[in-house]
């Protein structure tokens, strides 16, 4: 077993010269036709299943939608009442508090873990590609899989965490029904989950930073710890950039592994945004749309926020 | 010729290995550990005694649902792969007008989270009678893998030689015909990594499932676990079972196609 991270999707574009330089012609050349046509599925597909569906819901967060006006369409229209309800609610600040430590202590830890190993992996020796391949495991599972897996590692009574913990003398400590310690539960599940991702991205930015390099700062005298602060992360600083970008936009929306871990509990001690847009429309028996699109929507601005950074570093990057 | 001196290297990828991989390993143990044992204090880092009375349990209650599981990630991966394969070669080869729009819009579509998604489709699919139905959540689960398909066949797609498609139309080859028997011939890895994470994403999905098919007759594997939790919070042992048997599909894909996998997930975030 042996994995290939180099270009096994994306071959660098032929070298040739595109042919054909644009002549000026008035009509749509035939090829603009085909492109259409070829285009044509996705361009129906991302209006219907994406934009009528974010229609639909800025439509329920401007309206003020109860069950039965859900089924039958007549909500009436509150502006932006439901917004200012949702900022002025006393959940609001915690949960924004519990998405803010939730996203970056997340990706901080998963970020060091992943350059860590991938430094690691660098160079090859014996099993280093199938011991890499199986580090994909935990980013593969089904995310029921593995929240259902960390409750019971982190059950308090019969969990083997905290079994292990009592061998060195440490309390039982309630893990997933404490409020001090939910957030950090959910936080370790999704460290776990991350690392895969952030292992594999890296590897293949170091892959990319030519071995000469090294071999001139050896040559320097360059120490291995001096080497990975003048040679590794100045040269990996765009990969760096795009790989927590992505993984603050992928953390952001997180719902799965804390609701099936702590459904955002005890009380709100693990409710992040997403979370809480889930349980105001699905979690509780009674469904209430409009917060819940609400803060659906204000999450999307906050990921459109950061998603724009990522835009605007990656096009930097081009053209450097 | 290292392998002497980085023998270490390889003991301590192993003890990392192992670390990381621990929850997995936990859920086989727990899976063929007896019911009577699941509360022993300190835990049975073994199953010395092993059952199988939770795989039996597993393919009494939950054969429907794998077989649900099934259906939903072929579709998705068939839908996928209708509408964003011949998106992905016109974008890459066609030069549509609008193009650079359409990218960027594919990107936005990727950050917007599923439970937005989830309340939107739910809308719809509450006056569409849709809700609970399989091809309601083919198409749901379907919008985590079509905008990654296009960006991935687009930037295969950009690597085929252009001699080659001239040469197709040089032999009179029609668009659609050099599509479909010189493109995708060619494109074979970019559509085994599409499928491949198109079907995962469907198999795994949580979000869609538990909120488009609640009350559905045919609920996928990932509701089938979620149910079981909250009925028998006693019988870890059959949970974890069925969440062995949820997760052959990945472990299968690992051994076959991990390079498919490691160059998906770099295919989204680098281009270089």
């Amino acid at each position: 077993m042996h994995v290939t991270t180099e270009r096994v999707v994306a071959p660098r574009p032929a070298e040739t010269p595109p042919p054909a330089p644009p002549r000026r012609v008035r009509r749509l050349r035939p090829t603009q036709w085909a492109a259409f046509a070829f285009l044509a599925p996705l361009i129906a597909y991302l209006l219907i299943f994406y934009a009528y569906p974010l229609y639909r819901n800025i439509e329920l967060s401007l309206h003020d939608y109860t069950a039965r006006a859900f089924v039958l369409g007549n909500a009436e229209f509150v502006g932006l009442a439901n917004y200012a309800d949702i900022i002025g609610s006393d959940g609001f600040l915690l949960a924004l508090r519990n998405t803010a430590i939730f996203t970056f202590v997340s990706i901080a830890a998963q970020y060091a873990i992943g350059l860590g190993l991938a430094v690691f992996f660098r160079n090859h020796f014996r099993l280093s590609g199938l011991l890499r391949a199986l580090f994909l495991v935990p980013w593969l599972l089904p995310l029921i899989v593995s929240g259902s897996t960390w409750s019971w590692l982190l059950n308090s009574d019969h969990g083997i965490v905290n079994s292990v913990l009592e061998s060195f003398g440490i309390g039982q400590i309630n893990w997933l029904t404490s409020p001090d310690w939910a957030l950090t539960s959910v936080v370790i599940a999704n460290i776990w989950l991350g690392v895969p991702f952030n292992l594999v991205i890296l590897y293949s930015g170091l892959k990319n930073i030519p071995d000469n390099l090294y071999e001139a700062a050896a040559i320097d005298g360059a120490n291995a710890w001096q080497q990975f602060w003048r040679v590794t992360v100045p040269l990996l600083r765009p990969v760096s950039a795009i790989t927590l970008l992505l993984g603050l936009i992928y953390t952001l929306k997180v719902v799965d592994v804390v609701w099936i871990m702590t459904t955002g509990g005890p009380g709100d001690a693990s409710t992040t945004l997403a979370v809480w847009s889930y349980r105001e429309a699905f979690g509780t028996g009674q469904p209430d749309f409009s917060p819940a699109a609400t803060i659906g929507n204000l999450l999307i601005v906050i990921a459109l926020a950061f998603g724009g950074l990522y835009l605007y570093l990656q096009r930097k990057q081009e053209q450097s | 010729m290292t392998s002497r001196r980085t023998w270490w290297k390889t003991v301590l990828g192993l003890v990392f290995v192992a670390f990381m991989l621990f929850p997995v390993y936990w859920i086989v143990n727990v899976s063929l550990t007896q019911t009577k044992d699941l509360r022993a204090d300190p835990p049975h880092l073994f199953p010395w005694n092993p059952t199988f009375d939770g795989y039996v349990n597993v393919f009494q209650d939950q054969m429907p649902a794998l077989g649900t599981s099934l259906l939903i990630g072929l579709g998705c991966v068939a839908l996928t792969l209708a509408i964003s394969a011949p998106a992905g070669y016109a974008l890459a080869k066609l030069r549509p007008r609008g193009g650079g729009t359409l990218n960027f819009m594919l990107l936005v579509a990727q950050m917007i989270p599923s439970v937005v998604m989830a309340i939107g489709f739910y809308a719809i699919y509450v006056r569409l009678g849709w809700l609970n139905s399989v091809w309601g959540l083919i198409v749901a689960d379907s919008t985590i893998a079509v905008p990654f398909g296009v960006l991935v066949f687009r930037a295969f797609m950009s690597g085929i030689p252009e001699e080659l498609i001239q040469a197709a139309k040089i032999d009179g080859a029609s668009v659609w015909r050099t599509f479909t028997s010189v493109v995708l011939p060619v494109s074979r890895n970019a559509v085994l990594t599409v499928s491949l994470f198109a079907f995962l994403w469907a198999w795994s999905d949580f979000v869609f499932a538990s909120t488009l098919d609640r009350n559905g007759d045919a609920v996928p594997v990932t509701l089938g676990i979620y149910a079981y939790i909250g009925n028998n919070t006693t019988e870890w042992n059959s949970i974890m079972a069925t969440a062995a048997i949820a997760s052959v599909p990945a472990a299968v894909l690992l051994v076959v196609a991990q390079r498919y996998v490691a160059g998906g997930v770099t295919a989204g975030a680098i281009k270089d």
